[in-house]
């Protein structure tokens, strides 16, 4: 159990930043999530927190106690990578035993602390294998038993799960969260899945390009992404944009003409702006064509999902996606209204790609989702 | 050879031939024969022809006396004599004790900058190009240069000697002579190991090392936990290697001849150098081929041993 705390860290690779000052804090017994596209830098941050990388400035402290100069061994953390990184020339027990090895613990008490890992991680039956002789899952295990015996005060995992089946990486997740459940150590996740990152966090940083983008639970971060990026970044099939002009009135947004009401007031000043509308595929509705508010549409493809179904439509040769439970059939070709409820609709500054709603409407969509 | 051509490897009829089973065939005999000429030349003048040589050598005699020119076929005589001679076993020991030290020295000076350079301290980059260098130049060379560096009077050495005379001569001494020799040795083959072990060390996932680094082990520990047994291999490959060249290669015979020419008192008088000593400066042509048989034998057993029980013992990812 620790807390640990990023003041304003950069990293650079020569001349190139990688990172542009980044400031979180992880509440002790936490488990955070950093989510990310490829090359965000979450691998460099998180390998920061670890002391495998330098720090070119700011500063990580864990516990109150500032780590920027500690060697890996002397920060109490362990980390899971995302190869597992295990000893190929040691069985499994003396993978799982080796830092208590290190740090000199008695044989006996050794022997009883792999055999009491092994048991959290089932992996009693399988202790004198080598590495190459487990299935990937198994060698999974052996990474996390590897990281709990040492009781750490913090646990960093980088991408523990990407090399797993989904099958697996479904049954993994869940034991990864029950393990944090048990030994409730300070957990940093570093992925690029986001099925995994809502599922796991208790709270959730998305990152991109060397910056954060936005921290906050899962729900926070579904229904009110701070920007376009983390709106289009959350969710599956991805956020459907579209360019528009905010009405006279600041209240509503005109497409093609078409009056769209949003629940955000965005005051006359903005009339007249261009701004980004968002919306998602599962929050839009498709009735009739020519009901009123509605947004003439033709239907362009329809992916099956069993579950569901996914509906292309088009809007001024704009594709357009909308999911829906199962029910009606929508033909390819025919014209359909789209509809899109207000208290769904996200609006990003085109410019700076920032949310522009205000904080008052935050608590009440906050409110209604909660309710819904 | 002449007729049709068997060259043709895509016949117009036919279609492609099957390339699994092409073969080029020559049309004439001199063509080959001239290719390999040079080959087959070097093999015969530097291997075969000495090699029978040896063999007749060792198990006959010259008649002390000259005289008809042929040679008296003794059978195992030679290497009775070989066998009796103190001085014979003396140069063995010396042998032995100079292959595994000079292995011992240049292997672990190696090892220990070739992690040096994994870390990528600062500078590693430019230490990494110039360690290699000692292998590219001759061992002649490298003795002579020694020689300069270790001439107790007038060398770089020379200044411990005014600290108390005479703490370095091996012009006098056979213990100093004999480090000298394994400096030498060790010095030149550094390079050689350094890059096997370079390459070997680059071949270890980062992520072992650095899982090893937050397991709480430091650079010594993992030294010995993670990269020797991963490399053993590589270990074992140099191990034959250098043992093998320090026993009877080129190099050792080089170093000897011109730093102590096996001196003093036949201090360093390894095998290599006995053996050729003995062949062209005593003319005694029977006992340096009975000799150099023996060490041929030596080799086999040497290497034998090592790959039966210490190979077993490697670990092969
Ligand atoms: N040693 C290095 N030298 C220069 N640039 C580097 C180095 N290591 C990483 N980078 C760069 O830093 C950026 C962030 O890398 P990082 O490994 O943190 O990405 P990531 O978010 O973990 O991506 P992924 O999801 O693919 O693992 C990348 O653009 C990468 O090219
Ligand atoms: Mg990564």
């Amino acid at each position: 159990m620790a807390e640990i705390n990023i003041r304003d860290v950069r990293k650079s690779y020569g001349r190139t930043q990688i990172l542009h000052g980044v400031d979180l804090d992880f509440k002790s017994g936490e488990f955070v999530v950093i989510l990310g596209p490829s090359g965000c830098g979450k691998s460099t941050l998180l390998r920061m927190i670890a002391g495998l990388e330098e720090i070119s400035a700011g500063e990580i402290s864990i516990d109150g106690r500032v780590v920027n100069d500690l060697e890996p061994r002397d920060r109490g953390c362990s980390m899971v990578f995302q190869n597992y990184a295990l000893y190929p020339h040691m069985n499994v027990a003396a993978n799982i035993g080796y830092a208590l090895k290190v740090a000199g613990v008695p044989r006996a008490e050794r022997q009883r602390r792999i055999a009491e890992t092994a048991r959290i991680v089932g992996l009693e039956d399988f202790l004198d294998r080598k590495p190459a002789q487990l299935s990937g899952g198994q060698r999974q295990r052996v990474a996390m038993g590897r990281a709990i015996i040492r009781e750490p005060k913090v646990f960093l995992f980088d991408e523990p799960l990407s090399n797993l089946d989904a099958k697996l990486r479904v049954q993994m997740r869940v034991e990864i969260r029950r393990l944090h459940k048990r030994l409730s150590a300070t957990s940093v996740f570093v992925t690029h899945d986001q099925v995994e990152a809502m599922t796991l966090a208790d709270r959730l940083i998305v990152m991109n390009k060397g910056h954060v983008e936005q921290v906050g639970t899962p729900l926070e971060i579904y229904h009110r992404p701070r920007t376009r990026f983390v709106g289009s970044f959350i969710g599956s099939p991805a956020m459907n944009f579209f360019e528009s002009t905010v009405a006279a009135d600041g209240n509503f947004v005109l497409l093609d003409g078409i009056r769209v009401a949003i629940d955000a007031a965005l005051g006359s000043a903005n009339a007249g702006n261009a701004v980004a509308i968002g919306i998602r595929p599962e929050h839009c509705r498709l009735i009739t064509a020519g009901t009123a508010n509605s947004i003439p549409a033709v239907v362009d493809f329809v992916e099956e999902l069993g579950a569901g179904r996914i509906v292309h439509v088009e809007i001024d040769g704009q594709d357009f996606a909308v999911a829906m439970d199962e029910g009606q059939l929508w033909e390819a070709g025919s014209t359909v209204g789209l509809q899109l409820p207000a208290q769904h609709i996200h609006l990003f500054s085109l410019e700076t790609g920032l949310r522009l709603d205000d904080v008052p409407s935050l608590k009440r969509t906050m409110k209604t989702t909660v309710a819904a | 050879m002449s007729g049709p051509s068997y060259f043709l490897v895509y016949d117009r009829n036919a279609g492609p031939v099957d390339l699994m089973n092409k073969r080029a065939v020559f049309k004439s005999w001199w063509l080959p024969m001239a290719f390999a000429l040079p080959q087959l030349l070097l093999i015969f003048f530097f291997f075969y022809w000495p090699a029978t040589s040896v063999l007749t050598w060792a198990f006959s005699l010259e008649p002390a006396f000259g005289g008809v020119g042929e040679r008296l076929f003794v059978g195992w005589d030679n290497f009775r004599d070989v066998f009796a001679d103190t001085e014979y076993w003396r140069s063995v020991s010396l042998s032995l004790f100079f292959a595994f030290s000079a292995t011992a020295l240049s292997m672990f000076i190696a090892f220990v900058l070739a992690i040096c350079v994994d870390r990528q301290l600062k500078g590693s980059g430019l230490f990494r190009f110039f360690y290699i260098w000692p292998y590219a130049i001759a061992a002649p060379a490298v003795g002579l240069a020694f020689r300069f560096i270790f001439a107790p009077e007038s060398g770089l050495i020379a200044v411990v000697n005014t600290w108390s005379p005479d703490l370095w001569n091996p012009a006098k001494f056979g213990s100093h002579a004999m480090i000298l020799v394994i400096v030498c040795f060790a010095w030149k083959w550094i390079g050689y190991n350094f890059i096997f072990m370079t390459a070997g060390l680059q071949s270890i996932p980062r992520s072992l090392i650095e899982a090893s680094a937050m397991d709480g082990s430091g650079p010594v520990r993992r030294a010995f936990d993670l990269q020797i047994p991963l490399l053993a291999p590589t270990l074992f490959f140099l191990l034959v290697l250098n043992l093998t060249e320090s026993f009877v290669g080129p190099d050792t015979y080089g170093i000897v001849d011109l730093t102590t020419e096996g001196g003093p008192n036949k201090s360093t008088d390894v095998m290599v150098y006995r053996i050729v000593s003995e062949a062209f400066r005593g003319l005694n042509y029977s006992g340096a081929a009975a000799q150099s048989l023996v060490l041929i034998a030596l080799i086999m057993l040497f290497t034998f041993i090592q790959f039966r029980y210490v190979e077993r013992r490697v670990h092969y990812k």
